[in-house]
Parts: C-alpha cells; sequence; structure tokens
C-alpha cells in the first residue's frame, strides 16, 4: 500500500497534468490539493520557461492577484478570463451533477454539508473544471445526486464551463461532454479496474487495457516537497506541516 | 456622521429582528462585536452570509440568535464542517435559504444601484431554482435572446465587520476587500469595529482613498483590539488554527458548544 504521502503526491501531480496548457486557475476555499497542483504547475512552466501560470486561491493573500473585491472571481469567470477551476461533492453522479447540499429531503437533509458555494455558476462559465474528491466510494459516486448543487450539462442554454475530468484517490476519469458521462482513464497504484468498478455507483465507459496513474518523476518531487509547499504554507498551514511531517 | 462609539454600544444598535451581513472569514469578521451581541442576548436574527461565513455564523447559530440563515455555504474551514449549522439545519432551526455566492453579491449589487433585481449568469439546471422561489428564470428582455437568472435586491438592515484601522472622521481602510464596500453600499446601516484609530487623514493620499471605505457609509465605529480572534485580520494577525480547531472539537456536542460559548464570551470581555 502506498503511503499517504504518495497518495496526495499522485494527486498533485495528476491535477498538474491536467491544468497543462492554461493561464489562469482558480482555487476555491479549503482546496490544498488542487492548489498543490496549481502551483506545481505554475514552478514547472516557470522552470521549463513554458508560458505563465496566473492562480488566484480565495481566501489567499499571497496567491491572489484581484483588487475587486469577492466579486472578480465571479466576474473574472464570466468574461471568459479563467481557464480552469475545482469543484467537489459529497455527491457525484454519473452524468457530472454535484451536490454540495445534502442527502435526503432538503431542507431538513439527513447528512449536510457546507453548501453549493458557487458552484451553481461557475461550472457554467469555466470551460476546464476538474472535479476533485479523494473519497471513493459508493455513497460519493452515485447514479442521481439528492441535490443538484450543480448541473454538468444543460442543452436548453448555451455555456462555455463543465465538467473536463473527475479525480479520485483512485483513479482519473475524463468527461464526455456529448456523451454526458464518465470514461476511466487512469487508474492509481496500487488499485485495479475491478477496485473502481466496485467502489463507483454509476456507469461509466471503460476501455479493454485501462493505464496506471503515473508516478510523479524525481525532478517533479524534488519542487514538490520544496518550493510547493513553502508557498502551500501561508494558505494551508496545517496541509503543508503535514506533507513536511511525513518527508 | 460617522459616531465613535464603544462596543457594546455599537452591538445595541442590531436590533432583533433585523437582517444581518457579514463577510466571509478572509475579509475581516467583526468576532468581538458578535460577543458582545451575544452578551446582551441577540435574537432572531436574519443572517445573510457575504457569501459564506464559518465561525461567527455558527456561533450565533448555537447560541439561538438567528431565525433565518441565507448563505452559499458555512464551513470551518480546515477545520471542517460547521457543527451547530449542521445540527441547526437537521433540527429545523431556523430558515434556510441556501444560495451561490455569485447570487449573494448579485443581490447586494442591485440594492447598491437601487434596483428590484439583478441578472445573472449560469445557475440553471441548479436545484436551487427550485428552493429559491424568490429567483426567476426569465426570457432576457433585450439584447442576445437567452435564458437568464434574475434575483431580487439583497438590502442588508445592517452591515458588520472589522477593519484594521479608521480615521477620526470614519473613513475606514478595506485595502482591496471591496465586498466590505459592496456590503456597505448596499446596507441600511454599516456597523464597523477596527483595531484602531488613526489621526491621519484616509483620503488624504490617492493611495490611501483607492483602499478606504468613506465615512458616508459608515454609521458607527468601535475599537476592538484583536476585534477579529479568533480568526485572522488581513495584514494584521492570522487565524487562531488551535482555537478554532479547539471550537471544531467542543462544538460537537450541545454541552461542548455551550462550555465553549461561556469561555469564548469571557475571553472576549478580558480583552476588552
Amino acid at each position: 500500500m502506498s503511503s499517504e504521502r504518495e497518495r496526495r503526491e499522485i494527486l498533485i501531480a495528476t491535477i498538474a497534468d491536467l491544468l497543462d496548457g492554461i493561464s489562469h486557475v482558480a482555487v476555491g476555499a479549503s482546496s490544498p490539493i488542487p492548489a498543490a497542483g496549481a502551483m506545481l504547475l505554475r514552478a514547472r512552466n516557470a522552470r521549463d520557461g513554458k508560458a505563465p501560470v496566473r492562480i488566484s486561491i480565495l481566501g489567499s493573500q499571497q496567491h491572489n492577484f484581484f483588487t475587486n473585491g469577492g466579486i472578480e472571481l465571479f466576474d473574472c469567470a464570466a468574461q471568459g478570463r479563467v481557464d480552469a477551476f475545482f469543484l467537489g461533492g459529497g455527491q457525484i453522479d454519473g452524468q457530472g451533477n454535484i451536490n454540495l447540499v445534502g442527502t435526503g429531503d432538503y431542507p431538513r437533509t439527513g447528512v449536510r454539508w457546507p453548501g453549493s458555494f458557487g458552484s451553481a455558476y461557475l461550472y457554467h462559465l469555466i470551460p476546464r473544471v476538474i472535479l476533485f474528491r479523494e473519497e471513493h466510494s459508493p455513497r460519493v459516486f452515485v447514479p442521481k445526486v439528492d441535490f443538484v448543487s450543480a448541473r454538468a450539462i444543460t442543452p436548453e442554454v448555451r455555456r462555455r464551463g463543465g465538467p473536463y475530468a473527475l479525480l479520485t484517490n483512485m483513479a482519473l476519469f475524463d468527461f464526455d461532454r456529448e456523451a454526458g458521462g464518465f470514461a476511466l482513464r487512469s487508474v492509481h497504484p496500487p488499485f485495479t479496474p475491478a477496485d473502481i468498478r466496485e467502489n463507483t455507483g454509476f456507469a461509466y465507459e471503460e476501455p479493454e487495457v485501462v493505464r496506471e496513474t503515473p508516478r510523479p518523476d524525481t525532478a517533479t518531487l524534488a519542487l514538490l516537497r520544496g518550493r510547493i509547499l513553502d508557498e502551500l504554507a501561508e494558505t494551508y498551514p496545517a496541509f503543508a506541516r503535514t506533507m513536511k511531517q511525513a518527508a | 456622521m460617522t459616531e465613535i462609539v464603544a462596543l457594546e454600544a455599537l452591538a445595541a444598535r442590531v436590533a432583533p429582528g433585523q437582517s444581518l451581513a457579514i463577510p466571509v472569514d478572509s475579509s475581516g469578521v467583526a468576532m468581538a462585536a458578535t460577543a458582545a451581541l451575544l452578551e446582551a442576548g441577540i435574537r432572531d436574527l436574519r443572517l445573510i452570509c457575504v457569501p459564506i461565513s464559518g465561525l461567527q455564523a455558527d456561533l450565533l447559530i448555537g447560541a439561538g440568535a438567528i431565525a433565518s440563515l441565507e448563505t452559499s455555504a458555512v464551513s470551518l474551514g480546515e477545520a471542517g464542517g460547521a457543527p451547530r449549522f449542521t445540527a441547526g439545519v437537521k433540527s429545523g432551526a431556523f430558515t434556510l435559504r441556501d444560495s451561490t455566492c455569485p447570487a449573494i453579491y448579485a443581490g447586494l449589487l442591485a440594492a447598491q444601484k437601487g434596483v428590484p433585481f439583478m441578472p445573472i449568469a449560469g445557475i440553471i439546471g441548479s436545484d436551487l431554482l427550485g428552493v429559491r422561489p424568490d429567483w426567476q428564470v426569465i426570457d432576457s428582455p433585450v439584447g442576445e435572446a437567452r435564458k437568464v437568472v434574475v434575483v431580487p435586491a439583497i438590502s442588508p438592515d445592517v452591515a458588520l465587520f472589522h477593519a484594521p484601522e479608521a480615521d477620526r472622521a470614519g473613513n475606514v481602510r478595506i485595502g482591496r476587500h471591496r465586498e466590505l464596500a459592496n456590503l456597505a453600499y448596499a446596507a441600511k446601516r454599516t456597523l464597523v469595529t477596527v483595531e484602531r484609530i488613526v489621526d491621519r487623514n484616509l483620503l488624504e493620499s490617492e493611495d490611501s482613498a483607492a483602499g478606504v471605505l468613506p465615512s458616508l457609509y459608515v454609521d458607527a465605529i468601535a475599537i476592538a483590539a484583536r476585534g477579529a480572534w479568533p480568526l485572522a485580520l488581513w495584514d494584521e494577525y492570522p487565524a487562531d488554527e488551535a482555537e478554532i480547531a479547539r471550537y471544531a472539537a467542543m462544538a460537537r456536542s450541545e454541552e461542548g458548544f455551550r462550555a465553549y460559548l461561556s469561555t469564548f464570551l469571557s475571553h472576549r470581555k478580558q480583552v476588552a
């Protein structure tokens, strides 16, 4: 079994790969792994002389260039100036709909989560939304969410935004906006495609040969364990500390 | 004119039944004033989180101070879920008006501009439209033919936040936290706590004035040293992570919450 640190490092490196080619990525509240992935892409592009990457981390002073208050991220997304964002969900269904509100009958939901945040809006407007949810289980990945905080596809309205991929502790899926569903892209070691089938409550496409998610290379790990954790500490001190301690 | 008053006098300007708008944790949260409100036994607030809240909303909920809650989320961030919010939703302790962040800003913007509603992109397809009958999907009456969501103006009775400093005239330095200005423009009254009052005029230079909320929008100011504690105040002090984690653990039970609340209130008194 891979260690907790290795697990997180694969996720962070996978996120950096998923973001490749973007120029502005925004990261929401309480998202240390996505933030680390965005920072890794930025550091790697800078190292390799590639196009610079802008990162906006909500709630951060240092990693935030907005000057027009809380509304600016949302305005920026509406103007098409945010290329990528992350959303999670207490439940995510096979159609890519996400539930950040709770299970059971609204409003007195059996389980209550924090709330929809900006999801209902940003899902429509940001082209590359990466769904990120560490827990990979049938209670999270359900056939149909109990409450749609944000809908993945709305044929009745034109939109540029929507899901691009789904990343979990066990696997990486692509989202096909035409078909309106997920396809398994790769499985993180040590898991197998059978583990994914067993722990996913919705139907998805599975290729005949399923790749293993690549482990980060030595140079990537050096960046990640050094510069990235230092950058991360301002916004996510507890997370950065745990990762450092594991080193 | 902006009045400079004692913290208790500032808190006394919030009346039961009023709508109270509060900012997100990173903007500057008036925690000392929240303690003063709870000390005064405030009840039946209609709380509006702009656009989300954490410890402040959870304390007000746990203390039974709110009748309704409009928010896009309540969370303690790295410390996890907000326990009294979660419990309150389950028991139906308050009327819940679930929202999404930009819809709250759009509602404030409508009030800022003196119009009854504001159109907003996205949202279509979300179940929020079903639980918010006050939101509508309309055919755009002008321009490109398309569906668009409209949300009603949000005009809070009172806005309350904490900032590093104000000058003697009541101009408040808000830095680039323009959401605090949006709050004040939309609210009928704005109450601000500050770390200190400075003698210089904050509108003196262009550099300084750019980050200032003019006193026109500010009704009363009170000094509250470390007034956002245990939350952070930008450029002044970081969040007290250990204290927030302690809250998160204690507030899991009703008794634990009561115990926390009582120490929190007495701690605030000692600081004052």
